[in-house]
C-alpha cells in the first residue's frame, strides 16, 4: 500500500497534475450507473406495485384490463374478502383460519428450533466430546439433502411416535384420547425445528466460538458448569444472533409451503397452503383482485419483518450462507 | 505439592467412564444427534433402500426388485420433461442469477448514494415466499388481462407474451419469477465477497489505469472465486428444491409442460400412491445433489485435516 501511494505521488509530482479529475455530480459514468439502477429496481417493484393496485381495485375496473394504471375508485372490500369470506372449495372462511394456524405454527417452531440450536452451537463450540464433529458434518451435508428424500420416512415416524405415545397415555388413564402428530400443529414444528437444526446450529456456533475463550475458562474455574455458562454468560452476550436467528426463522417458517402441505391437514394448513388453493380452486369466477389481497396478505409478515430488521436480515442470510 | 499428590491419586484410582465425561453437552446435543442420525441418514437410507422394492402402499409386502423402479422412472414422459425443465430451469437460472447479481452488485460497490435503498429494493422479493411470487407472476402474466393485453391496450398491437399458456416457453415464465425472487440474494453475497477485497487492488489498479470493468473481470471476479463457488452452491441446491414456485404459478401446466422433479415425487408419494416410484425419483434427485456437493465439498474440506 504505502509501495501504491509513493509512486503515485511520485508521478503526480513529476509530470504536473495528474490521475482522475475531480468527480462531477453528472459524469456519464454516473448517469449510466443510476439509470441502470433506477431500471432495475423499477423491475423489482413493479410486482409488488401491481398487486398493490390490483388488490385495491373492483372487479370491473380489474377487466378493463391495464395492471399499472392505479385504481379509479379505492376499495378495501377484496381485502376485507380475502381475509373472511374466501372460499377453498366448499369452505368459505378467508384467510384468517391460514394466518392463526401459521401463528400456532410459528410461535412453538421458532422458539423450540432456537432454543435447541443455540445450545448444540454452544456445546460444539465449548464443550465438544467425542465425536460431536461428525455429528455437526452430517447436519450441515443433511441441509443439502433435497427434502423429497426425506419426506415419507418423517411421515411413517410421526404417525408411528403419535401411536407410541398414545399407547404410553392410555397406561394412564384408558379413555386418552388418541394422541396424532401426523397431521397436526406439533407434528409441524417438530419437523420445523429438524429442518431448521443445520443453517441455526452452524450460526451459533459460528457466534459462539468468536466469543473469547477467557470468558469460558474464567466461568470453568469458578465452577460454573454446562448450564449455569449458557444461562448466564452466552445467553446475555449473544442477544443479536438470537433476533438474527429468529428473523431467519419466522421468514422461513412463514414461507413454507412443501411441510405444510404434506403433514397438515385442510384444518391446520398453514397461510401458504391455504392461499394456494384459494388463488388456484378451479370452481367459481376468479376474482383477481382478491387474490392478490390475499397474496398480499400472506406476504405481509415477512415484508414487515425485512423493512423493519433491515441490516440485520441481511446479517442473517449471508450468515446462513457464508460458512464460517 | 499437594497439587501433584491428587494428581497422582487419581491416576491410581479407576478413572470415570469416558462415555460419562461432559454428560451434560452430551444430554443437550440429544436433538441434533437424532436429527443427524436417524433423520438426514436414516430416513435416506430408508427411502434410497425402498427405492428398489416394489411398494405401492406401505405397509405392504415389501418385494426386491432391484432396478425396477428405475427403469419405469426413466421410461415415463412425465420424468423426462421433468428432468429437461429442471436443467433449462438451471441452466439459465444460475448463469442469470449469477450474471445479474454480480453486474447489481458492483454496481452497488461503486459508492454510490442510496446504496441501502436501492439494496433494499432489489432483494426485498428474497423475503417472499416462492407461492406468493408464483401468484404474483401469475397475475402479470395474465394473458387476458395482465401484462400482454397492457400492453396492447397501450398501442403495441402485437406485442404477444404469454409464457404460462404456451408449453414451449413456460417455464421461462416461472424463470422471470425465479429470477425476481433470488437474484437479490445472490447480489447480497457476492457485494459482501467484493467489500471483503482489499481496497489496495483498486488503488494498484487505479494507478495503473486499468478501466474499472476490467479490473472486475480479470481482477476482482477470480479473487473472489470461493464466494461464487459458494454461491453456485447454495443456487444449485435451491433449484433442485424447486416445488413451491412451479405449484403457485403454473401447477405443472399447461398439460404437464413445466413439471419439475420435485413436484413428481410428492404427486407419485401422496397423489398417485406410486411409492416406489417416488422413492427412485427422489433418490434420483439425491444424486444429483451429491454430483454438486461431492466435488465442492472435495475442494472446500479436502485439503485441511478436519472440515
Amino acid at each position: 500500500m504505502a509501495d501504491a501511494t509513493v509512486n503515485a505521488q511520485a508521478s503526480a509530482a513529476m509530470s504536473g497534475p495528474r490521475g482522475p479529475k475531480p468527480k462531477r455530480a453528472f459524469s456519464s459514468t454516473n448517469i449510466i450507473i443510476y439509470g441502470t439502477l433506477l431500471v432495475v429496481c423499477m423491475y423489482y417493484l413493479l410486482p409488488l406495485y401491481v398487486m398493490i393496485v390490483t388488490s385495491l381495485k373492483g372487479m370491473p375496473e380489474v377487466r378493463l384490463g391495464n395492471i399499472f394504471s392505479p385504481p379509479v375508485e379505492v376499495t378495501f372490500e377484496p381485502w376485507v374478502k380475502a381475509w373472511s369470506e374466501a372460499c377453498t372449495g366448499i369452505n368459505c372462511e378467508g384467510l384468517s383460519r391460514g394466518f392463526s394456524n401459521s401463528v400456532w405454527i410459528l410461535i412453538p417452531s421458532v422458539i423450540i428450533s432456537i432454543a435447541i440450536a443455540s445450545v448444540n452451537g454452544y456445546a460444539l463450540a465449548n464443550w465438544r466430546f467425542k465425536g460431536s464433529e461428525v455429528f455437526f458434518t452430517i447436519l450441515i451435508f443433511g441441509a443439502f439433502i433435497p427434502y423429497q428424500v426425506m419426506i415419507y420416512p418423517i411421515v411413517i415416524l410421526l404417525r408411528e411416535s403419535g401411536e407410541g405415545i398414545t399407547w404410553f397415555l392410555r397406561i394412564f388413564n384408558e379413555d386418552a384420547s388418541s394422541f396424532r402428530l401426523m397431521g397436526s400443529l406439533s407434528g409441524l414444528v417438530i419437523v420445523h425445528t429438524i429442518f431448521g437444526m443445520p443453517i441455526l446450529t452452524l450460526l451459533f456456533r459460528n457466534y459462539f466460538t468468536s466469543v473469547p475463550e477467557e470468558l469460558f475458562k474464567a466461568a470453568r474455574v469458578d465452577g460454573a458448569g454446562f448450564w449455569g455458562i449458557y444461562f448466564r454468560i452466552m445467553l446475555p452476550m449473544s442477544l443479536p444472533i438470537f433476533v438474527v436467528a429468529m428473523i431467519l426463522q419466522v421468514t422461513g417458517i412463514w414461507n413454507d409451503f412443501l411441510f405444510g402441505v404434506i403433514y397438515t391437514k385442510p384444518e391446520t394448513y398453514p397461510m401458504t397452503v391455504q392461499l394456494n388453493n384459494i388463488v388456484n380452486s378451479v370452481q367459481g369466477v376468479k376474482e383477481y383482485n382478491v387474490n392478490m389481497a390475499a397474496t398480499l396478505l400472506t406476504g405481509l409478515v415477512p415484508l414487515v419483518i425485512y423493512f423493519a430488521s433491515g441490516k440485520l436480515f441481511v446479517r442473517g442470510i449471508a450468515a446462513g450462507a457464508v460458512k464460517g | 505439592m499437594a497439587v501433584t499428590d491428587t494428581g497422582q491419586g487419581e491416576a491410581g484410582v479407576k478413572r470415570p467412564s469416558r462415555l460419562f465425561k461432559n454428560l451434560a453437552a452430551k444430554f443437550a446435543a440429544i436433538p441434533m444427534i437424532f436429527t443427524a442420525l436417524v433423520v438426514f441418514v436414516g430416513c435416506t437410507l430408508w427411502t434410497i433402500y425402498h427405492s428398489f422394492t416394489k411398494s405401492r402402499l406401505l405397509p405392504a409386502p415389501k418385494k426386491w426388485v432391484g432396478l425396477d423402479n428405475y427403469e419405469r422412472l426413466w421410461s415415463e414422459n412425465r420424468w423426462l420433461i421433468s428432468i429437461e425443465n429442471l436443467a433449462i430451469y438451471g441452466a439459465c437460472s444460475l448463469v442469470l442469477s449469477l450474471v445479474i447479481g454480480f453486474v447489481l452488485a458492483a454496481l452497488l460497490d461503486r459508492k454510490i448514494r442510496f446504496e441501502n435503498t436501492i439494496r433494499t429494493i432489489i432483494l426485498y422479493p428474497f423475503a417472499l415466499s416462492f407461492v406468493v411470487t408464483g401468484l404474483a407472476w401469475q397475475w402479470i402474466l395474465n394473458p387476458a388481462l395482465g401484462l400482454q393485453n397492457t400492453m396492447r391496450n397501450w398501442g403495441w398491437e402485437s406485442f404477444t407474451f404469454d409464457p404460462l399458456n404456451n408449453a414451449e416457453i413456460v417455464i421461462f415464465g416461472v424463470l422471470i419469477a425465479g429470477i425476481w425472487q433470488g437474484s437479490g440474494f445472490v447480489m447480497v453475497l457476492l457485494l459482501a465477497g467484493m467489500r471483503g477485497i482489499d481496497e489496495d487492488v483498486w488503488k494498484a489498479s487505479r494507478v495503473e489505469g486499468i478501466p474499472a470493468w476490467k479490473t472486475y473481470i480479470f481482477i476482482v471476479i477470480p479473487m473472489m472465486r470461493p464466494v461464487f463457488v459458494t454461491a453456485l452452491v447454495i443456487i444449485s441446491a435451491g433449484i433442485i428444491k424447486v416445488y413451491d414456485l412451479v405449484v403457485a404459478q403454473t401447477s405443472g401446466g399447461p398439460g404437464i409442460a413445466s413439471e419439475v422433479p420435485a413436484k413428481y415425487v410428492i404427486e407419485k408419494m401422496f397423489q398417485a400412491q406410486n411409492l416406489g416410484l417416488g422413492f427412485a425419483a427422489s433418490t434420483m434427485m439425491l444424486l444429483s445433489v451429491l454430483v454438486v456437493l461431492i466435488p465442492w465439498a472435495y475442494l472446500e474440506f479436502g485439503g485441511k485435516k478436519n472440515g
